[in-house]
């Protein structure tokens, strides 16, 4: 197991560094300068801002700088929230989409899962389409509708909760979110298991629990379960990095200062060195997420072996 | 992993946050803390408020059709009983990208930065020039002016402003290694040496600016500009505290680092979320200050500012998101403000591009814009149709009626369509072109209607290209376009700072318009210190570019904003430049 | 045990005549498929929209991208021929949501479609073959997850133009990527099974055992997550168009006109609740489908 793990780690440097090479250069070619204006600066003003965040030097002597910077932690400043540098701002926005993430991936796995099995031991009858039917309203209601009409109903008509804002993380601020950010993933969870379930269910193995006169709950829970987990396990690493990293939509309505903001709005505003820094660390995630399931491969299926 | 276990586990989250659900908690404006006291005083003072309250409160009912910069007669803080908690939460469209007044370029930051510094002038409710930190200013031919700044004038950490504050601030801005975006503002009056400074020739020091004494602060322009004072007002000159900065380079806007010298100190500041500012007890007019806490939240989405308002959370919110006025101004017509801004909404023609070289196409795609729908019908939050390029509002500017402004929309339509037809396009040669916008519902909005009423009466086949943001400047700034969306905000309360787009040279003139009898009453506009003279200039300026349409005027801008009625103190500044300071909550 | 000569005769007579028709596994599945009630509803359904979106703005007076200025936002009025009521410039909602079911079907399936084909075959080969080529295929997919994509997509805009087609480079340069994953997971499971022993002991080539005996095993999981991918195709549609690639305007999609919709929900209901609706109904039918797809095509249920 050490062995995988320092194995993984070793390729994860290159691929790292892959990824921020081409990140790095892909930005540079797309069209919109980080310091234009609608007033249109006058070229000197332009060239002033430009030499002090070093845009002024070639490309690849940028792109030195940058990866000389970044082996001592630095992520260099921001070029559009000119008072923070990247790191400040990804420091504080990662624990809040950490937590909203967080709650609502441990809500969707346990309604999911559980949704799943439900409709998988009833299959197609009413349990199956209800419980399905239920799941699925998450995925076809996008947040972006789903998020306004929580806020209607539940701050401004009924006065239940707050429309927004995060204050430190109070519980109260933290449901309308976690709410809207859980729903597809409930969905998605709900339907991979119910089909993997029935896969399962359907194997010899069970069969035999069956036949031994096993009580249900102890069939599934003994023995379907792991083997069944497999797909949902594989969709959970990168659903995982998904929910945390936040979601715009989201954050953008509760006014929640997390990190899906920051990545569109540097996308948006050209901010290389916000975008790049966050590239950095969803590839990290990811990387690491994709280690674990791979590990969790292997204690689900005891064949697996890499 | 078991079923069992996962529900348990959500049986324990739901009594936990049940648990947790505390009311009291809630940090939640004046309307849910419904402290006992506070409730007590509330209904009493409601009381007696309904008495007088009740006339000023009826006026708006019966004004808002018609009155669009009108806001309700403003109570003044003397008549109503203040409510024990002074605090106020306001919407601010975007999370600032600076609170360094060098640094910042936005109204969104300049909002916040009123509150913390305070310049050499300020502006006033309806955008007229009030003093400052100089009690008094003086100049004899328009090209050197002296202010007189108070005495008693404080930094938050107590210690005084001075002279040499402001030509320190001065400096910084055009100085290159700060990398000021709003350096240029500088140079538009021609303070001397400026552009040298700006270009690397000369040093700092040698900026047209002296500290004469630690009260007298006096600056030199190169030609002599008479509305130079009205221009003081703006973020980019306010003074900056030399050792604060020297001593905390670029954190020294962090919260407990800045040091200002307006009503209100940083207090909390989390990115993307909210800026707490506090009460300044060493602010010069401290007394007069009512507001105690004021809190900017940075709400992107127009519709979540609404909601937050209509939650409760929200006092004043930045905009309103113009499906919900008319629903919203039926609902709460003393609490939907509108006022005019200055500002115009225009189509810049390509000037340099075939077929709109042609001055019969510019003319004949204007004309055949029907204004009154798209003020009315589109927008519908009171915007005036724009004809020429000055808003109405401007600082004593008359506006003249452009001949073609005074036809009906019929006759309008049959020009353009003789026009058109003059230049060689019918149904069988239909022109054709690209009509390019920035993302917005609104401007999408604009361009779908201005398309269609193209397409109806000219026959014309518009295709509709959206880019975002940084994409759009930097197509539109390269050329790139036949027919380009654009705005454009005054800096200042004077019609040169919207008539100076049109200028060959001045960098957003991105149709490349030129034309030198424009440049040169420009020129001389700035020369003459007479208003009416000045104003006589302008009025020829707007008639050359009607003659000439380079753009296409479409909507003069307006604030529509929701206020809390228990806001009291809210201008109807067409500048949108609001001081905290001025404001304060009625009891309610 | 027949016993007489002449019936003996008479039935090899008769079953000489009898065609011998064999019953592919295909078949098989067809014949579940089709016994399942609501998948068969589902389909009944979703040609109907289908058959709607083509047909329908040909049955109404209006053209999908002209201002009724005397009715804007108004709601739903037969008389007046504006079925769904009319958005906030005026434009027949009835034809609009129509003409966006055709961009958002179209690009649904199709995006669909591309994250399958893609995503089965990488995550297939990147299982079963393993060793370095797994782990180098996997790399380039957490470098491709990584990978800041709206600048990706600003440059595709840039240096193309505005393309119909460029939106599936697009999308199908992101959608594949879970779906590979789920694959190279239940490839991983399959690949220690006996049937693909036996199948490697006979001699099968690598690349028929995983397009023979992986893929349609995975099918199962495949089509379910296939149709979690439709939703997300028609709203990441929505997305591109504000980054200035998908759709222009005035030609709109379900997503665009879902976003319109809930943004004045107070104020025109009828704005959100029917391209909602055909929404909901639609990805419903997906559903069902897609489970009705998934459980005849799995070996297991007899």
């Amino acid at each position: 197991m050490l062995k995988f793990i320092l194995k993984r780690l070793l390729e994860a440097i290159p691929t790292l560094l892959v990824l921020i090479t081409v990140s790095f250069f892909m930005m540079r070619f797309a069209p919109g300068n980080p310091f234009s204006t609608e007033r249109g600066l006058p070229p000197e003003v332009m060239a002033n801002i430009q030499q002090k965040y070093g845009l002024d030097k070639p490309v690849y002597q940028q792109y030195l700088t940058y990866l000389g910077n970044l082996a001592q932690g630095d992520l260099g400043p921001s070029f559009k929230y000119k008072d923070f540098s990247v790191n400040d701002l990804v420091s504080k926005a990662l624990p809040v989409s950490a937590t909203i993430g967080s709650f609502a991936f441990l809500l969707a796995l346990g309604l999911g899962v559980s949704l799943g099995i439900m409709a998988a031991l009833r299959q197609n009858s009413w349990v199956d389409y209800g419980s399905m039917s239920l799941a699925m309203l998450g995925v076809v209601m996008p947040s972006f509708v789903l998020a306004p009409v929580l806020t209607l109903i539940f701050a401004i008509n009924l006065q239940w909760l707050p429309a927004g804002g995060w204050n430190g993380g109070h519980l109260q601020f933290m449901i309308l979110p976690v709410i809207g950010m859980t729903m597809y993933y409930i969905s998605s969870i709900a339907r991979i298991m119910r089909g993997s379930m029935i896969e399962t269910m359907n194997s010899n193995f069970i069969r035999t629990a069956r036949a031994k006169g096993l009580p249900l709950h102890h069939i599934i829970l003994r023995h379907a379960l792991r083997p069944a987990m497999l797909p949902v396990v594989s969709y959970l690493g990168p659903a995982f990095v998904g929910i945390i990293t936040g979601s715009v939509v989201i954050e953008t309505i509760f006014g929640l200062p997390g990190i899906g903001q920051l990545f569109v709005n540097g996308a948006l505003n050209r901010d290389y060195s916000m975008v790049l820094g966050l590239t950095i660390l969803v590839g990290a995630l990811t990387i690491t997420f994709n280690a674990v399931v791979d590990i969790l491969y292997a204690f689900i299926d005891p064949k697996i072996r890499y | 992993m078991s079923g069992n276990y996962s529900l348990v586990r959500i049986l324990t989250f739901g009594s936990f946050v049940a648990g947790q659900f505390d009311k009291d908690n809630l940090i939640r404006s004046k309307d849910m803390t419904h402290n006992k006291k506070a409730l007590a005083m509330a209904v009493a003072t409601s009381i007696l408020l309904w008495g007088c309250g009740q006339p000023q409160q009826a006026e708006p009912k019966a004004a808002a059709p018609a009155a669009k910069q009108e806001a309700a007669k403003p109570l003044s803080k003397a008549d109503v009983k203040l409510a024990p908690v002074q605090e106020l939460v306001k919407g601010n469209g975007a999370e600032p990208a600076t609170l360094d007044p060098a640094k910042t370029e936005g109204t969104v930051e300049s909002n916040i930065q009123r509150d913390l510094y305070e310049g050499l002038v300020t502006t006033g409710p309806n955008g007229e020039v009030r003093p400052g930190v100089a009690e008094r200013w003086e100049t004899k031919d328009n090209k050197v002016y002296t202010f007189y700044l108070r005495k008693d004038a404080k930094w938050s950490n107590g210690d005084p402003v001075t002279a040499g504050d402001f030509v320190y601030a001065f400096r910084r801005v055009v100085d290159p290694k700060t990398g000021s975006p709003y350096s240029w503002y500088l140079e538009t009056p021609g303070i001397v040496n400026a552009t040298a400074v700006i270009n690397g020739k000369v040093k700092p020091e040698e900026l047209g600016v002296k500290a004469v004494d630690d009260h007298t602060f006096e600056v030199t322009l190169e030609k002599p500009i008479s509305y130079f004072v009205s221009m003081m007002a703006h973020t980019t000159v306010y003074p900056e505290p030399q050792k604060v900065i020297e001593k905390f380079g670029d954190k020294w806007t962090q919260p407990g680092n800045l040091v200002g010298n307006g009503a209100y100190n940083l207090k909390e500041w989390v990115v993307n979320e909210k800026i707490v500012l506090e009460r300044n007890k060493t602010y010069w007019d401290d007394a007069n200050t009512t507001i105690n806490k004021v809190t900017y939240l940075p709400i992107q989405s127009q519709n979540a500012d609404m909601n937050r308002y209509l939650a409760g959370e929200v006092e004043m919110t930045y905009e309103t998101p113009i499906e919900q006025f008319k629903r919203l101004q039926k609902e709460r017509p003393d609490e939907v403000r509108v006022t005019g801004y200055v500002g115009t909404y225009y189509y810049e023609f390509n000037c340099k591009k075939k077929p709109f070289d042609d001055v019969r196409v510019r003319k004949a795609l204007a004309f055949a814009i029907d204004r009154a729908v798209i003020a009315d019908s589109v927008m519908g939050q009171g915007q005036k149709p724009g004809y020429g390029l000055v808003p109405d509002f401007v600082d004593g500017f008359v506006p003249a009626t452009p001949a073609y402004a005074k036809l009906t929309q019929e006759q309008r339509n049959e020009e353009a369509k003789k026009l058109l037809k003059e230049a060689g396009f019918d149904e069988a040669h239909p022109l054709k072109f690209e009509l390019l916008y920035n993302t917005s519902e609104n401007h999408k909005k604009v361009a779908v209607a201005v398309a269609a009423m193209w397409k109806k009466t000219l026959g014309v086949d518009v295709a509709l290209v959206n880019q975002e943001w940084k994409t759009y400047l930097e197509t539109k700034s390269g050329g790139n376009f036949d027919v380009a969306r654009a705005g454009w905000i005054a800096d200042y309360n004077e019609a040169s700072s919207m008539l100076d787009l049109k200028q060959t040279t001045h960098g957003n003139n991105d149709g490349k318009y030129s034309n030198p009898k424009y440049d040169e009453l420009m020129a001389k506009s700035r020369e003459v210190s007479d208003s009416a003279a000045r104003n006589k200039l302008y009025a020829e300026a707007e008639t050359i570019l009607a003659e000439d349409m380079p753009l296409a005027n479409i909507y003069q801008y307006v604030t529509a904003r929701l206020v809390k009625p228990y806001v009291g103190g809210y201008p109807n500044n067409p500048l949108d430049n609001l001081y905290t300071k001025d404001m304060y909550i009625i009891a309610h | 045990m027949v016993l007489s000569k002449p019936k003996q005769q008479a039935v090899s007579s008769f079953a000489s005549e009898l065609e011998i028709k064999g019953r592919s596994l295909w078949q098989d599945a067809a014949r579940r498929f089709f016994k399942n009630r609501a998948a068969l509803a589902s389909l009944i359904i979703l040609s109907c929209i289908t058959l709607l979106v083509i047909l329908g703005p040909l049955l109404s007076a209006y053209a999908f991208d002209e201002p009724d200025w005397a009715s804007m936002h108004s709601a739903p009025d037969f008389a007046a021929g504006h079925y769904f009521g009319t958005d906030s410039l005026g434009r027949d909602l009835f034809v609009r949501t129509l003409m966006g079911g055709r961009i958002s079907l179209m690009v649904g399936i199709l995006g669909a479609l591309v994250a399958v084909v893609i995503g089965t075959l990488y995550g297939a080969a990147a299982g079963f073959i393993g060793g370095r080529l797994d782990r180098v295929m996997m790399r380039t997919l957490e470098i491709l997850y990584a990978f800041p994509f709206m600048f990706f997509v600003i440059m595709l805009v840039t240096f193309f133009g505005r393309n119909l087609w460029l939106i599936f480079i697009a999308i199908g340069a992101v959608s594949w990527l879970d779906m590979a994953r789920i694959v190279r997971g239940q490839t991983l499971s399959l690949k220690s099974k006996e049937f693909i022993e036996a199948a490697h002991v006979c001699g099968v080539s690598q690349w028929k055992i995983i397009t023979r005996h992986i893929v349609p095993n995975v099918l199962g999981i495949v089509v379910v997550y296939s149709t979690l991918l439709v939703p997300g195709m028609i709203l990441f549609e929505s997305f591109l168009s504000f980054l200035g690639l998908g759709v222009q305007e005035p030609m709109t999609s379900w997503g665009a006109l879902l976003d319109e919709g809930s943004k004045s929900m107070e104020v025109a209901l009828w704005h959100l609740l029917f391209p909602a609706g055909f929404m909901v109904v639609t990805l419903f039918c997906f559903n069902f489908l897609g489970d009705g797809l998934r459980d005849a095509l799995d070996p297991k249920d007899r």
